[in-house]
């Protein structure tokens, strides 16, 4: 996978970058932010361990065919309703999101409805504030960031209303 | 950052008990065990990006001027706040395994909750990462720009919103309890 093996020399490159800058200011500085990183790395491990096997659970339990057809039938501000929890909803990575998109897309699903289905589902997938968000960032952030997330989908779909088809 | 045990671990624990009952009374011990081993494998490769995560986290942390970070990132820093935040949300590479420890050690030297919102809101809507690799492959070009011009405006707007609702959430001048 190309991709991948891009992301990680970007990543790799970017701690090796830093550190470099870290590394130039001083040992100590730099002994420290090592430590400090392993010590968060040795916290984090048992949370994204919850979370990685965890969401494999839920995601088996939540069945797409459920998601997909909340993204069906209804037009309207219901059906950005209804697609705004279905992204919410959504369990697995980016390859299942989109699909589900592209699907309701083809089988005639209005493109508002779908815009707030990828905004909702960039903004609040069960899994990746699950995963990602909750173990890395303080609790009181990650369900302030989301509440105040929450008109935005609809506002995409408004946008979408207002400015017409791609 | 956290205590390694919180609400929030406790509500996911008891979320994933549940799951893992209903899918053992659906599919029975094998059902469960082969989940169990495709995550578990899952987890080995997210590993050593999430180490990498957490060095990034912990040398930006160490190399911003605390002072700089919360003139150009805290909540005095207004509209130009909110774009640094965003326009840093939305070149940052790698994926959650970066966003995340990059946006808890940008907090912890003095960004403010809206420049962060601004910043993790930029990264997962206008960020190119998962656009280039995912969204475009899969819906299209056309769909995936169109997408993203509507997007544009929104990481500034949640960042305000999230601004607007802080200050009057939490009137006192911010303590240092956000660092737990």
């Amino acid at each position: 996978m190309s991709a991948a093996l891009l992301i990680d020399i970007l990543l790799w490159g970017s701690v090796f970058g830093v550190g470099l800058i870290a590394f130039r200011r001083g040992p100590p500085v730099f002994k420290a932010s090592l430590r400090e990183g392993s010590m968060d790395f040795i916290n984090i491990v048992p949370r994204i361990a919850l979370g990685v096997i965890g969401s494999g659970y839920i995601a088996a339990i939540i069945p797409q065919e459920v998601i997909s057809g909340w993204l069906g039938p209804d037009s309207g501000w219901l059906g950005v309703a209804t697609a705004v929890v279905a992204g919410a909803a959504t369990p697995g990575g980016p390859v299942i999101g989109f699909s589900i998109g592209t699907v309701a897309l083809k089988s005639g699903g209005g493109v508002p409805q779908v815009v707030a289905y990828v905004v909702a589902w960039a903004l609040f997938a069960f899994q990746r504030v699950i995963l990602w968000e909750i173990p890395f960032m303080p609790a009181r952030f990650v369900w302030f960031r989301c509440a105040v997330s929450l008109p935005f989908p609809f506002i995409a779909a408004a946008i979408a209303m207002v400015i017409g088809k791609p | 950052m956290r205590k390694p045990i919180g609400w929030s671990t406790i509500i996911i624990a008891a979320l994933v008990a549940v799951s893992a009952g209903l899918v053992w009374r659906r599919d029975g011990t094998d059902g469960v065990l082969d989940i169990l081993i495709h995550d578990l494998s899952l987890f080995g490769g997210i590993l050593p990006r999430v180490l990498a995560g957490c060095l990034l986290g912990a040398f930006i942390s160490e190399i911003l001027p605390h002072e700089k970070v919360s003139r150009a990132l805290g909540p005095k820093s207004g509209l130009k706040g909110l774009l640094i935040g965003t326009a840093f949300g939305a070149i940052l590479p790698g994926g959650p395994f970066t966003a995340y420890p990059v946006a808890s050690a940008l907090l912890a030297v003095g960004a403010d909750f809206g420049a962060t919102i601004a910043m993790v809101v930029s990264w997962t809507l206008i960020g190119y990462g998962r656009a280039v690799a995912w969204e475009i492959p899969i819906m299209g070009t056309d769909f995936t720009l169109w997408r993203i011009v509507i997007s544009l405006p929104l990481p500034v707007l949640a960042g305000a919103l999230g601004r607007f609702v802080y200050v009057r959430l939490y009137p006192k001048p911010a303590t240092k309890d956000d660092e737990n």
